[in-house]
């Protein structure tokens, strides 16, 4: 009991922050049907800014120069993701993306695999090598005790997050004039384009958002983590599996495939911690081979 | 206006342009270069200082993977995952030679690495002859992950992160000194890319090459033509699986060590990287493009240890946006106005 209570706590947050990533990834793919291995990157250089205020602002873990109350180390951390997904977001689609947008599907995913290769040592040149640890927002909260064992709250707070970000994706998408001209230009480029619709406008909000949702994931792990080069690796392919198994261009597909992927992977971790990693790919691979387009996207059903 | 004008008037087509005619007639000026290359790279080896030939041997290596991913790369198939027989083909070499099996010669081990990833081929083609588009680049990272977690995690069979040793006794009988090994296994390495390079100039040649090339401009119409569309995939997988293998084997031989990271995604994605470096305008691109690319990464590995994969990416992205043919493109506009200026 105790041990399934623990994998549930570490698989929720676990999925937390996976959502956070691959809703940005499956997202873009709906939009621009692009899959941008240069998202992990966006993570990491989400984490490393947001480390690096926190450690700017907070030396140490006292107030520094600024003299901010501590508590606003959480809008730091968001302020953060905003900072990068507004900014290499619309950089990156604009300067280069757009460009490939329409010559398939393989050259573009190269091309961000190259962006992804440079903004991996983009990250190395700004803040170094050397391991980032800002945990103030993680020790602030400190822990709760749920059945008898200690559990920290931080990750409670990724999960908040996450589900606030999900929120606002599907208000977005439902309730907005954005969401229902990304819906237009979705099923339909071509006639959206006839429309009126300005579709290479379309993308670029699209990515920025989906920037953002990876930067955000990148912002609030950071304190749980040590932020270090080669960050991104590591979540790029981890959101590959997400999106694959909730199905490409799904966000609640995502939702489901990250509290999937996190669980059982708190589950191996806890019982065959061999198979940690392994049981993610076997269950990618499994999902791929016999539902291609993951557990929620059907052919006819609509995207998103 | 004919179609093959048409297809490549297409705007969706004239950014990734295909070689126009993979025929042995428009070719042999290329061919007879790659002789003329071949002698050379073979005449001057003996010249040529230790850490040369073990650079220019791994790039041959790794060329034969970059080969297979361009042999599927030519039927708008990116495999994304050919770090999977790469290690397959590493680690049976690493595997044999740990669990005691006889023979300690690379020779046969390299077959017997090239074997077992042509069976791996076989197997996960089953499956994958049927995707197409993101769902195939997906489904062979999925494969090569799984590789991936098994090597790493596996630690008393696989050693782990530390690796296996691959160091065979001699090559083909020879039991080369310290000071003559490298030349060894260039010499060795060399005969067989040759070899092999040469079966894949014949392969685009040959109706299933021309196949992989109408699959690249519509499935549909080679459907209706009466060839088996999944037919040809599959063969041309198994056939790049075997290739990746091969290059895995002989890559783990000159290197003497084999780790997890030769089936890690990012193995992978370089693969795709020096294919599309190199351009899949002929079965000689990949090979001028591993070369090249390691001799960039050598040189911009040691110049600034922190720049080099932005040097790199951002080579792949002024080759994608500006040269979409690759290196081999570059050099083909170059022949063509040479000969040009003879004329003139």
């Amino acid at each position: 009991m105790e041990q399934l209570l623990r994998v549930a706590v570490d698989g929720l947050s676990f999925a937390s922050y996976l959502f956070l990533v691959s809703a940005g990834l499956t997202f873009i793919y709906g939009v621009m049907r692009i899959l941008n291995v240069a998202h992990g990157s966006l993570y990491g250089l989400g984490a490393y800014m947001a480390a690096w205020l926190v450690l700017r602002l907070w030396p140490g873990g006292a107030p520094g120069a600024l003299a901010l109350p501590p508590v606003w180390s959480y809008g730091v951390l968001l302020l953060a993701a905003l900072i990068i997904g507004l900014v290499v977001g619309p950089l990156l689609e604009r300067v280069f993306i757009q460009r490939v947008v329409d010559r398939g599907e393989v050259i573009p995913l190269v091309l961000t695999f190259a962006l992804f290769l440079m903004l991996e040592d983009i990250m190395k040149l700004i803040w170094g090598v050397n391991p980032l640890g800002a945990d103030l927002p993680y020790a602030m909260l400190g822990a709760v005790s749920l059945a008898g064992v200690n559990y920290p709250v931080y990750p409670f707070l990724l999960t908040g997050v996450a589900v606030v970000a999900a929120a606002a994706l599907w208000l977005i998408i439902n309730r907005s004039r954005f969401g229902k001209l990304v819906i237009a230009v979705i099923a339909d480029r071509e006639v959206s384009r006839a429309l009126g619709i300005d579709v290479p406008r379309i993308y670029t909000f699209a990515f920025t958002l989906g920037a953002v949702l990876a930067a955000l994931g990148g912002a609030f792990s950071a304190p749980m983590i040590s932020v270090v080069p080669g960050v991104s690796v590591e979540v790029i392919i981890l959101a590959f599996a997400v999106t694959t198994i909730g199905g490409l261009g799904s966000i609640g597909g995502a939702a489901i495939g990250a509290l999937l992927v996190g669980v059982l992977r708190a589950a191996a971790v806890h019982y065959v911690p061999e198979l940690d990693l392994f049981v993610i790919y076997a269950l990618m691979t499994a999902i791929l081979l016999v539902k291609p387009r993951g557990l929620f996207g059907g052919v006819e059903v609509r995207r998103i | 206006m004919t179609l093959e004008e048409r297809s490549l008037a297409a705007p969706e087509l004239a950014g990734r342009r295909l070689p126009r005619a993979l025929g042995l007639l428009e070719a042999s000026g290329a061919v007879r270069a790659a002789v003329a290359v071949l002698v050379v790279l073979a005449l001057v080896a003996p010249l040529l200082p230790g850490w040369l030939l073990f650079l220019l041997t791994v790039a041959f290596a790794k060329g034969l993977v970059v080969l297979g991913v361009v042999l599927l790369l030519r039927g708008d198939l990116v495999s994304f995952g050919h770090g999977l027989f790469y290690a397959a083909g590493a680690y049976t070499v690493a595997f044999a030679l740990r669990w005691g099996v006889p023979v300690r010669d690379a020779a046969p081990l390299v077959l017997l690495g090239t074997l077992v990833a042509t069976v791996v081929a076989a197997l996960v083609g089953l499956f994958i002859a049927r995707y197409r588009g993101i769902f195939f680049g997906m489904l062979s990272t999925a494969f090569t992950m799984i590789l991936y977690s098994l090597l790493l995690k596996l630690y008393w069979l696989t050693g782990g992160t530390d690796g296996l040793a691959a160091r065979p006794a001699g090559i083909l009988g020879l039991q080369p000194a310290a000071d003559t090994l490298r030349l060894t296994q260039y010499y060795f390495v060399l005969v067989l890319t040759a070899a092999v390079t040469y079966g894949a100039y014949r392969l685009a040649a040959s109706p299933l090459g021309y196949l992989m090339r109408a699959i690249y401009d519509n499935e549909v119409r080679v459907e209706y033509m009466g060839a088996s569309v999944r037919q040809a995939i599959y063969r041309t997988y198994v056939i790049s699986g075997a290739l990746g293998g091969l290059g895995g084997a002989l890559a783990a031989v000159a290197v003497g060590h084999v780790a997890p990271d030769l089936a890690y995604w990012t193995s992978s994605g370089e693969f795709v990287f020096v294919a599309l470096f190199g351009g899949a305008g002929s079965v000689f691109a990949p090979l001028l493009g591993a070369v090249v690319f390691e001799f960039v990464r050598n040189y911009a590995f040691k110049l600034s240890p922190y720049t080099w994969q932005l040097l790199l990416g951002s080579v792949l992205v002024l080759v994608i946006l500006f040269a979409p043919g690759g290196l081999w493109s570059l050099l083909e506009r170059l022949a063509q106005r040479a000969r040009g200026g003879k004329r003139s």
